[in-house]
């Protein structure tokens, strides 16, 4: 329908106009006002929202951080080389991530299922790093309840820890379907949004080793 | 295209069953009763919010009553302070998280993909599972009446008087998992409605295109998603004090009391802004309709909508300013406080300018939006004095604080519910609220109000501290109290009217017209009710308030002028013509795993927290695999339109592909 | 000093302006005895002070706002369906105005309220006694380290004189408000928090815990008794002895030792014959006027009541170590702990 011309009102710019103009024949455009499918979008609201959460968490263990009144700390307990060797474990799974996202783009199916055998395995590497070096803190006297350190270390490091374990289940469900022929190419996609959360589970931990482990207490 | 036809309930085809049913063979009806369960239509689920959340505010009003007779009199024995106490946090709880959260969550549902014309949400099942999740939490944390003892630590729930010492009982412990569903339920919508507004425009509606209502909602999402994960983590560190022994509130450990008030607040804040922004979305689209003119300032009003959704973040310790902090800080957030009045009063201002010079015509819708503009005003200018920090060291913790949200919450966000209620009525039970009855209900609702919340004010300042069960005679208190228990029976009884009236709307005919106020916004031009796949052909915008502009136009004085070619509102076509997303049992079933892991949790039975965290995670796995619509739903040649792909699970992503024509990220 | 007469003008006129928005009770001036709007010492005062000069602005736009809605209301009601409204769709300049106006007047009102800020947090130097203020569940205990003196409820303090008060908490957070002498500040446990009180008159003034604190949090009132400094001297003299204890066979000893074979020594001090912790302080009791967190008049028939079930009288969960628990005593060992109570003059 043609509208008169409507006078006196600048319209506002155009912001995330859509892409390709206007409707087809069919009055609907297929594709999306950002560019970016429904996914993507959601997979970045929802990392919005869990970097406040890991915010939250970290805030708290800077607060508490040499304020334990007994107990061990953190200087006595920390092995930092085994924790460097397990945060590289999980660094080299961001690069498998990244390699089994290429292959699913260039279409090769076999070395998709490769490199996310590949990452999920040193996903789980890390969460046993992580397990071995939990039931050790536990052994040398550090609980949940011991001190503040306790607390909010256990909190921090475990909240991560599950997080990479949903991760890594999420991988192994990608893993499973591509065997089952459901993840042929055109799906890419997935495979980059389930990289995008577990790049940022990465990143989380880039953070927490460097705050909680590296930098050491006054 | 596809044949017209007339309004009736609609049915999907019968045809082969799905290819591969898990357990169960998928529903296929969206009628009858046990369609309800497994609907994933955004205006049902509006609905659904929208019954749930009023049944919530009757209980809450409920437990305001009894707060009231309590405090009738000195002395009071109506309720011991146990029960009190209990009662008064229930009510606070209930009415944010159970009842103002919810309805406006119910608008967001129904309302805006059909303001920015879309077929649902970008996350259909993920929509049905935040109703469930909501559904659950508030009867999970209302179970704890009949188990033992409701949460008792007020509404903001302070450690240390909340740990297991001062709070033995598992009178908290509902407290924490109860809010943290919910949080679940309201993160999860976020995510949805965030990326229904970036993602589903029709085409031509640009973000300054849209309706005030749905910029409100984009806003108020983005808050909850930043918000919630902040008062997440405050939630699970009491829960681990109170569950495993950890220190985070113990002072004798060196846990400090104020990290809860921090994380608490800065949750806190940005949610009462949560709790206004969408009712100030409401009036923004009822003013302008009852008063024939354009909204005043539209890009003014969106962009200090925006403005208030970022500076509430620099204010929380507002609610802290009588616990020590120091000077800078305190000077710091009392500045913060009193800056963010100047946006708010700048809405304010372009609604009355809206009002002025226009033709208003009274309908309910009207008056509760004008009684907004009003009533908020005053709450908005006892905030004000709030900010002035030495001063307010006499107003916090007293009825004048009580008052002050009370004339924001209930004159802002309640005020503003009701003119979305009766605004948006006809839209979506196709029937339209008596008006004379509309009429009586919103009088004796301003004046009952005003009755029971105006003396706050006063008493208050005659030193009534807020939270306590009872008060002796002498103080100077008793006739204000009376007379704000008579004002709240005085709303009970408002609040029957509404009842009556909404009882005797539904024993009366369908057949509300598609655009009964001669409106604005895309969801006039569509039939009431609306048909299951909102718009058989998505339109194409090409301004801000476009149904108006199809309808008329300005002479050069800028007088309205009636188009003589008047739009028809859309035909109804053949549902079956339009295809859908399928209704689906998961999103229920992921919800159902929740409270079970709850009461395992509180009752340390941690099989049964197990079993409710398997539950959980198998219904969110098959959601995953199940796609978001059978292939047998899928129409041929009918591209009447198509829903947009949806994730499988909120971490998991998408399985059900884009259909073939052309990939979706480039249209 | 602030003019009572003026002070009372004041509110009638807040009365009178509030009642025509609101439906005011429109009552009759009566005196409340915590009046946070009825300043009794030049630290309240200060934050009157703002309070006077906020509410001016605050009731003048208020009235404005309502007269506009009430005025477009009238004004501009339609008078035909076929109304045709000049569809304005902004003003820039108006925009602006009402936009930089409320700005100029908040920037105006914040450096007031920042400059208010620092002058109440500065602790004063001069003319200053010290007191500790710890909250408890569910009453008051008042310290005076320079004195060497512990009592509860009653909070006892010379005219003209700044009391710097330390306020922290022995349990949960509670709020310590002596309404007309200051603004309330919390009572942080683990935390120690400051606020300045000064009293011109002599007299009682109330106040209250103002943070929920659980059970009885109603029920923790607290009272600032202002005496001249000669009273005060003779007070805190009087304070500063060890209570005598009477010995023999008469009814007051036999109290004496209930006190002690009945467990109360386990909670409360009597200086120089008991030193519990957990309740308030006995020594000189009669030399208050209330108890049990200020909510009784320390009269016979009260503490007999309340010796025989305390949380019946005040609800407490001593089962959880919070409040005082029931002792089971009979009406003979009340009334001879009574009158033990009675000479801790």
């Amino acid at each position: 329908m043609r509208l008169p011309p409507r006078k006196g009102v600048t319209p506002m710019a155009d912001i995330t106009a859509v892409p390709g103009g206007v409707a087809t024949d069919h009055g609907h455009a297929h594709g999306t006002n950002t560019g970016m499918s429904n996914e993507k979008v959601a997979m970045w609201a929802f990392l919005g929202s869990e970097c406040l959460l890991f915010g939250a968490l970290i805030s708290t263990y800077l607060l508490y951080r040499g304020k334990s009144v007994s107990g061990p700390t953190p200087h006595k307990i920390y092995d930092i080389p085994y924790t460097s060797v397990s945060s590289f474990v999980l660094l080299m799974s961001s690069l498998t991530m990244v390699l089994a996202l290429a292959a699913i783009q260039r279409g090769d199916s076999r070395r998709l299922r490769v490199w996310l055998l590949a990452t999920a395995l040193l996903g789980a590497t890390f969460i046993s790093g992580q397990v071995y070096e939990f039931t050790s803190f536990i052994r040398e006297g550090l609980t949940i309840k011991t001190n503040l350190f306790g607390s909010s270390f256990f909190v921090l490091t475990g909240f991560h820890g599950v997080h990479v374990t949903l991760g890594i289940v999420m991988l192994l469900s990608l893993w499973n379907l591509s065997l089952r022929g459901k993840l042929p190419q055109e799906k890419a996609e997935v495979v980059e949004i389930a990289g995008l959360y577990w790049h940022f589970v990465d990143v989380v931990w880039i953070v927490i080793f460097t705050v909680v482990y590296l930098i050491p207490t006054k | 295209m596809a044949t017209v036809l007339e309004p009736t309930t609609t049915d999907t085809d019968d045809v082969t069953p799905a290819a591969e049913p898990l357990l169960v063979r998928r529903p296929r009806s969206s009628t009858g009763f046990w369609s309800w369960f497994t609907t994933i239509d955004h205006k049902r689920i509006g609905v659904l919010y929208g019954i749930t959340s009023f049944a919530f505010f009757l209980i809450g009003g409920f437990e305001a009553l009894l707060i009231r007779l309590q405090l009738a009199q000195p002395n009071g024995r109506i309720l011991s302070a146990d029960a009190y106490n209990q009662v008064f946090t229930m009510h606070g709880t209930t009415m944010i998280f159970l009842v103002v959260m919810p309805l406006s969550a119910a608008f967001f549902n129904f309302i805006m993909p059909i303001q920015i014309g879309a077929r649902d949400v970008a996350f259909p099942r993920l929509n049905a599972f935040s109703y469930w999740t909501f559904l659950l939490g508030a009867l999970f944390i209302n179970s704890s009446f009949i188990f033992g003892g409701a949460p008792n630590g007020g509404w903001f729930g302070y450690a240390p008087n909340t740990s297991i010492t001062f709070s033995p009982g598992h009178n908290i412990d509902y407290w924490v998992f109860g809010l943290l569903f919910l949080g679940i339920s309201s993160t999860v919508g976020a995510v949805n409605f965030i990326t229904t507004i970036l993602n589903l425009r029709a085409p031509g509606m640009t973000m300054f295109r849209m309706p005030a209502f749905t910029w409100m909602t984009l806003v108020s999402a983005f808050l909850l998603l930043f918000a919630l994960p902040v008062i997440t983590v405050a939630l699970f560190l009491l829960m681990f004090d109170r569950l495993f022994g950890a220190n985070f509130f113990n002072v004798a450990a060196g846990g400090n009391p104020l990290l809860w008030q921090h994380l608490f607040w800065l949750f806190g804040h940005p949610e009462v802004y949560i709790l206004i922004l969408p009712a100030m979305g409401i009036v923004s689209e009822v003013l302008p309709v009852f008063a024939r003119k354009p909204l005043f300032g539209y890009p003014v009003v969106i962009v200090s909508g925006i403005a208030i959704g970022f500076m509430g973040w620099g204010v929380w310790v507002h609610h802290m300013f009588a616990t020590g902090l120091g000077p800078v800080a305190i000077s710091a957030f009392s500045i913060s406080t009193m800056l963010i009045a100047v946006p708010t009063g700048v809405k304010i201002f372009n609604w009355i300018a809206t009002m002025w010079g226009g033709s208003i015509r009274f309908r309910t819708a009207m008056l509760f939006a004008m009684g907004f503009v009003a009533m908020f005003t005053i709450g908005g200018l006892s905030g004000v004095t709030h900010a002035v920090s030495p001063h307010d060291r006499q107003q916090t913790d007293t009825y004048y604080v009580v008052a002050h949200f009370h004339y924001v919450l209930f004159g802002g966000a309640l005020f503003g519910i009701m003119s979305g209620i009766y605004y948006w009525y006809p839209k979506v039970f196709g029937r339209m609220l008596d008006e004379k009855l509309g009429k009586a209900h919103f009088w004796t609702w301003l004046i009952g109000f005003n009755l029971t919340f105006g003396p706050m004010h006063f008493v208050g300042l005659a030193g009534m501290p807020r939270r306590i069960y009872t008060y002796s005679d002498g103080m100077g208190w008793n006739v204000y109290n009376m007379i704000e228990t008579v004002g709240a029976f005085v709303i009970a009884f408002s609040v029957i009217i509404f009842l009556v009236n909404v009882y005797r709307t539904h024993r009366g005919p369908l057949g509300a017209p598609a655009d009964p106020w001669d409106a604005r916004t895309l969801e006039w031009s569509i039939q009431s009710p609306v048909p299951p796949y909102n718009f058989a052909e998505v339109p194409t915008v090409q301004s801000l308030d476009d149904w108006w502009h199809r309808k008329y136009t300005e002479d050069d004085r800028g007088r309205l002028v009636k188009l003589p070619e008047q739009p028809e509102p859309e035909a109804l076509v053949d549902p079956s013509s339009v295809h859908m997303p399928s209704p689906s049992f998961f999103p229920l079933v992921a919800s159902l795993g929740l409270p079970v892991i709850g009461y395992g949790m509180i009752y340390r039975a941690w099989f049964v927290a197990i079993i409710g965290a398997v539950i959980t995670l198998s219904g969110l796995y098959a959601w995953a695999m199940e796609p978001s619509t059978e292939p047998h739903d899928e129409h041929d040649g009918g591209h009447g339109g198509h829903a947009s792909p949806e994730p499988s699970a909120p971490e998991a992503p998408a399985l059900a592909a884009a259909a073939p024509e052309g990939g979706d990220a480039d249209g | 000093m602030r003019n009572r007469v003026s002070a009372a003008k004041r509110r009638v006129m807040f009365g009178v302006v509030a009642a025509v928005g609101l439906l005011a009770t429109g009552c009759a001036r009566q005196t409340f005895p915590q009046d946070p709007l009825h300043p009794e010492g030049p630290w309240a005062d200060k934050i009157d002070r703002l309070w006077r000069i906020v509410f001016v602005p605050a009731a003048i736009i208020f009235f404005l706002v309502m007269f506009l809605v009430v005025y477009v209301a009238i004004r501009y009601r339609a008078r035909s369906d076929d109304d045709a409204p000049v569809q304005t769709h902004g003003n820039i300049k108006l925009e602006l105005t009402w936009t930089i106006i409320p700005f100029v007047l908040l920037l105006v009102i914040g450096v007031l309220t920042v400059q208010t800020v620092f002058e109440i947090n500065t602790l004063p130097k001069k003319n200053v006694m010290p007191v500790t203020v710890t909250g408890h569940q569910w009453w008051w205990e008042f310290r005076y380290p320079t004195l060497g003196i512990t009592t509860a409820n009653e909070l006892h303090i010379p005219t003209n004189k700044n009391i710097n008060v330390t306020i922290t908490s022995a349990d949960v957070i509670h709020s310590f408000w002596p309404t007309e002498l200051a603004g309330k500040v919390d009572a942080i446990p683990g935390r120690m928090n400051h606020l300045t009180l000064e009293a011109v008159h002599p007299g009682t003034y109330d106040g209250q815990c103002a943070e929920y604190c659980g059970l009885s949090h109603a029920n923790m009132r607290l009272r600032v008794v202002a005496h001249s400094p000669s009273d005060f001297a003779a007070w805190a003299r009087n304070q500063q002895k060890p209570a005598t204890i009477p010995t023999g066979t008469s009814d007051e000893a036999v109290g004496a030792g209930l006190f002690k074979s009945k467990g109360c020594s386990g909670c409360h001090t009597i200086n120089g014959y008991s030193a519990g912790q957990v309740g308030p302080n006995l020594t000189h009791l009669e030399t208050r006027k209330v108890f049990a967190g200020a909510i009784f008049p320390l009269d016979d028939q009260h503490l007999t009541r309340w010796l025989r079930n305390p949380p019946a009288e005040k609800p407490m969960m001593p089962q959880n170590g919070l409040g005082m628990p029931n002792l089971k005593l009979t009406d003979q060992e009340i009334a001879s702990l009574i009158a033990f109570l009675q000479t801790l003059h």
